[in-house]
């Protein structure tokens, strides 16, 4: 079964010899096949990447295959991804609430986590499940605000709330927000890396209208949240490492944070690219 | 951190895949809605014996399970088990189809159309090509969702994707 480290090509479950004398019924494999995927679908390490590309370089049927799974791919993009709706949301909260979860009475929970699921029938949406993720997963720093920005970032995923003016184009959101508010956010092109600009809206949270960019990386969403810092400049602050991740920093007078469920290495990416994009 | 709690920051980041992969595997948002319930409580009950590593792949492990039991049950639906060793080796049991499959690939970016070919491929392969593109699983914890060898994972792959290639050049035909 599965191997807890290591390549993935090991033992039995090489590839290689899978063909057993079948290769020939058919142009479909050159005794390569599964070794090619693996290397399109990124499991192979560089080694054995190294070695398959020496046969590649001459095998017409690795060209030919490569070229079916490269259009699989592309077509495979239009797949819907099919997303939890509220609804859902409410009624698992209800349904655990309903004493269908373990009693919790041997330990008193620690009041930050007061928000836990026993608790969430009564606020019943998205917004309450992710503040109830916040709270468990930020122990210290800022988890007032920390669940106000997953809380927005949770409700704006939600059918129709996600962008006030749509454009993949900074030129055109950058000016949106002109007259809207009375601070100026950076706007920021980051396609080139892999970040494509979706739009922005505005949002109230926590007392002060913010401005939200919001960018996205595959099936993933990044948004980033900006207003007028009461402080300097600060380095990139993670405050969480599982689910939703948070990170927040300082600069150019801008309180910044990106929040996501991209995982940590895509989030510090995100935020390198940002910094560094003109 | 309490069960609850823990419980909560594990499973409910992965309750968008949950959903996604149940109404995959089902063809229909109320039954899906049904099996991720069902599995979210039957998460909460196991938790308890879950020992870390990928959280995402031990929930969407328990929803396929569900899921699996509910097609049972509710459409007699044919469940394939895993064929064992004579699978991995049936990556050629699909005849080369006679058009050019990546030229109708291409011109199949009908977003209806892409769905109705993925939701018409076996429900292994479905599953199978799903986690990996979709969910972007990599083949080990695809391997464990689906409890079958990384070499079926494989297979089913490679048979997932050139069957959606055939049924696109088919379909450019008709």
């Amino acid at each position: 079964m599965t191997k807890p480290s290591g390549t993935i090509l090991e033992g039995d479950s090489r590839p290689e010899g899978s063909g057993t004398g079948t290769g020939t019924r058919n142009t479909g494999d050159c005794g390569k096949l599964l070794l090619l995927q693996a290397e399109l679908d990124g499991e192979l390490d560089a080694a054995q990447a190294a070695a398959l590309a020496d046969h590649r370089a001459g095998c017409p049927v690795c060209k030919r295959n490569e070229a079916l799974l490269a259009a699989t791919r592309r077509a495979l993009q239009g797949a819907t991804y099919h997303r939890a709706g509220p609804e859902l949301v409410r009624a698992l909260a209800g349904r655990i609430s309903a004493g269908q979860a373990p009693p919790r009475q041997q330990a008193p929970p620690p009041r930050r986590v007061a928000v836990g699921w026993q608790g969430l029938a009564g606020f019943g949406a998205g917004a309450a499940l992710a503040a109830a993720i916040i709270l468990t997963l930020v122990p210290a720093g800022r988890p007032g605000l920390v669940a106000a920005l997953v809380d927005d970032h949770v409700r704006a995923l939600q059918p129709g709330h996600l962008l006030d003016v749509v454009s993949t184009n900074q030129h055109t959101v950058k000016p949106w927000f002109d007259g809207r508010i009375d601070f100026a956010p950076p706007v920021k092109d980051l396609t080139a890396m892999g970040f494509p600009l979706l739009g922005g809206r505005l949002d109230y949270i926590q007392g002060r209208t913010v401005a939200v960019l919001v960018y996205s990386r595959g099936k993933h969403l990044v948004e980033l949240f900006l207003w007028p810092a009461s402080r300097g400049a600060g380095e990139p602050a993670s405050t969480a490492r599982n689910g939703y991740n948070v990170l927040h920093w300082t600069a150019n007078g801008m309180s910044i944070s990106a929040v996501s469920d991209l995982d940590p290495a895509g989030m510090e990416e995100f935020v390198r690219d940002w910094q560094r994009a003109p | 951190m309490g069960t609850d709690d823990a419980f909560t920051a594990v499973a409910l980041p992965h309750l968008d895949a949950a959903f996604n992969l149940a109404r995959w595997l089902t063809g229909s948002r109320a039954d899906a809605e049904d099996v991720v319930q069902e599995a979210m409580l039957r998460a909460l009950t196991y938790f308890p014996t879950y020992r870390g590593g990928s959280g995402r792949a031990w929930i969407l492990q328990i929803v396929r399970n569900t899921a699996y039991g509910a097609l049972k049950a509710r459409r007699g639906e044919r469940v394939a088990q895993y064929g064992g060793a004579d699978e991995v080796a049936a990556i050629e049991d699909i005849p080369d189809p006679t058009d050019d499959p990546e030229k109708a690939l291409i011109m199949s970016d009908n977003l209806a159309r892409i769905d109705a070919l993925i939701e018409a491929l076996p429900l292994e392969l479905r599953e199978t090509l799903v986690l990996r593109e979709l969910e972007e699983l990599s083949y080990r914890d695809i391997a464990q969702v689906t409890s079958v060898p990384i070499g079926t994972v494989m297979s089913r792959l490679w048979r997932a994707r050139r069957m959606l290639a055939q049924a696109a050049a088919k379909g450019d035909r008709q």
